[in-house]
């Protein structure tokens, strides 16, 4: 039996740091509602949603009571929208009953509004982002991500092109929010199959009918375990990580378990991501200043990521019988108050930031730019993020807002987990020609790697 | 297969008369079984945890969860219910 000081150890976590479960996420497969008719379509999309994700919702808050331990968010992610919609002239109606469905089930966000385009584009792929603009706008709860890259396709830079212009279009159609149809939208470079995570979640095509994974959080309990080794060498410190990220993955493992069992689901994966809220003491960027560093983003940043990521990493592999999702530290700036306060500092830049993403989890994420910023430009920054990707072996986003009409120094409020987004400089250097010629960059070598 | 399902109440806050009173007769009317309690107080803050075993069919741990909360609001300090099994987790492989 456990000791009361281990009892009263998860009470401090759960009331002072914020452990939590970040989300359940119910992945489910959409490949048997394909229909020639596009209202059949809709209408069994509808119904295989609300039928398989009726209980969702509740038994996520059953398990939440029973546990003690919150379950912040409870969602959905579908097999990717192109995938299906092949004999739809107007995707648009797929959107709408996805929204539907994630309203009538009571999650707060459904994702797989998605094209994997890495290699190339369907007529059906186009259609889908094309419809991005107008979908974003429209819909409330609907989550969408574009994978233009990968290490064994090289990148899509047709794509890319064409996503720096849809981001900017999105942007202005969702201007009177500052934006905020942005943030529903993810570009990726090898984009993973299992992802809990919104906005980028999606069902991936290697998937069963349905699946059941786990998102976990709790920066704040490592910045915690942190403060108990100030000063000690870098070896305390990565033993101190796993340890901590042991003891949260191994409730997220306890929850994915569990939802599946009451649900008669199978369990997927546990994402052993440390995600970051605006909430004080839930921030990634304070472990990294509790690591040593003045503020995050000035030298050492990246130093002290790396061995965050990897020590949580370690950790959790243990804690948990299958890993999966994007399984990193992530740092998306206008949910992190360390980040925030980072970028207003001026210490964290969007060209630290990309270096940051080489040795972590996703990429440039929930970071506002000028509303200025040239849809080449945007293009251009989709471009290196996916380079390092692509050479990288990783998974990488981006996942910028060009907020309409602010400039470097304004401030993006988005409320609630989505936080608030310092407004940060691009270069004022043009990219066009670059961007212009299209085409593709060729898959990398995978060996002679200097 | 007949597993003991456990639960471990907490109970914390400013100390007064009653406490384990009331908790233990909230356990004993839904037919729960004390197996073990702790109990600190420093400077004046009550610390208990105790554990419980809610196997009988006649305890509903949802039940039970409600009572102890609505007692922890009712005496102003905080009464949680939890089932075992995350703590068992976290600590042991």
């Amino acid at each position: 039996m456990v000791t009361t000081s281990e009892i009263l150890s998860t009470l401090r976590m759960i009331d002072k740091q914020k452990l939590d479960v970040r989300t359940i996420t119910m992945g489910i497969s959409l490949f048997g509602c394909v229909s020639d008719s596009e209202e059949r379509l809709c209408e069994r999309v509808y119904d295989r949603i609300v039928h398989q994700a009726a209980r969702l919702v509740k038994t996520g808050e059953e398990i939440e009571k029973d546990f003690g331990v919150p379950i912040v968010n409870k969602r959905i992610s579908v097999t990717p929208a192109a995938l299906i919609a092949g004999a739809m002239k107007h995707p648009q109606k797929l959107a709408r009953a996805l929204d539907r469905a994630a309203y009538e089930t009571g999650v707060n966000f459904i994702g797989g509004y998605s094209a994997l385009v890495h290699k190339g584009m369907t007529e059906t792929d186009k259609a889908v982002i094309a419809s991005l603009p107008e979908v974003l706008t429209e819909t409330e709860r609907l989550c969408a991500s574009v994978n233009i890259g990968s290490t064994k396709a090289g990148i899509n830079m047709d794509a890319v092109r064409m996503m720096g212009g849809i981001v900017k279009q999105i942007a202005q159609n969702t201007s009177a929010s500052g934006g905020f149809g942005c943030a529903k939208l993810v570009v990726f470079a090898n984009a993973v199959e299992d992802n809990p995570f919104m906005a980028g979640a999606f069902h991936g095509p290697g998937e069963g009918d349905c699946a059941i994974n786990v998102g976990v959080s709790g920066p704040g309990v490592v910045k915690s375990a942190l403060e108990a080794v100030r000063g000690r060498p870098f070896d305390e410190v990565a033993e101190t990580v796993k340890k901590t990220a042991f003891s949260i993955t191994r409730v997220g493992q306890l929850v994915a378990l569990e939802a599946s069992r009451r649900l008669n689901v199978p369990y997927g994966i546990v994402d052993l991501s440390l995600a970051p809220t605006p909430a004080v003491g839930d921030s990634v960027a304070q472990i990294l200043e509790e690591m040593g560093l003045e503020v995050c983003g000035t030298h050492g940043t990246t130093a002290a990521l790396a061995l965050l990521n990897d020590a949580v990493k370690k950790g959790g592999v243990m804690a948990s019988s299958h890993v999966g999702g994007l399984s990193g530290a992530f740092i998306p700036v206008s949910e992190d108050i360390g980040m925030i306060r980072a970028a207003e500092s001026g210490a964290l830049t969007l060209e630290k930031l990309e270096a940051m993403t080489c040795v972590c989890s996703v990429g440039l994420d929930m970071i506002a730019i000028p509303g200025d910023t040239s849809a080449e430009t945007i293009s251009a920054i989709i471009a290196d993020e996916a380079a390092i990707g692509m050479i990288n072996n990783k998974t990488v986003a981006v996942r910028v807002i060009p907020a309409p009409g602010a400039k470097v120094g304004d401030s993006v409020e988005f409320g609630g987990l989505f936080g608030r987004a310092p407004v940060m400089a691009v270069k004022p250097f043009s990219s066009k020609d670059f961007i212009g010629r299209g085409g593709r960059i060729p898959a990398p070598l995978q060996s002679l790697r200097n | 297969m007949n597993e003991t399902k456990k639960a471990v109440i907490s109970v914390l806050g400013l100390d007064r008369k009653g406490i384990i009173a009331r908790v233990s007769g909230v356990l004993y009317n839904n037919d729960a079984n004390i197996l073990d309690i702790s109990q600190t107080i420093v400077s004046g803050y009550f610390t208990m945890v105790l554990v419980a075993d809610i196997s009988s069919q006649e305890c509903v741990f949802d039940v039970l969860s409600d009572e102890l909360t609505a007692l922890g609001e009712e005496m102003g300090i905080q009464i949680r219910a939890q089932r075992s099994e995350i703590f068992d987790s976290m600590y042991r492989i």
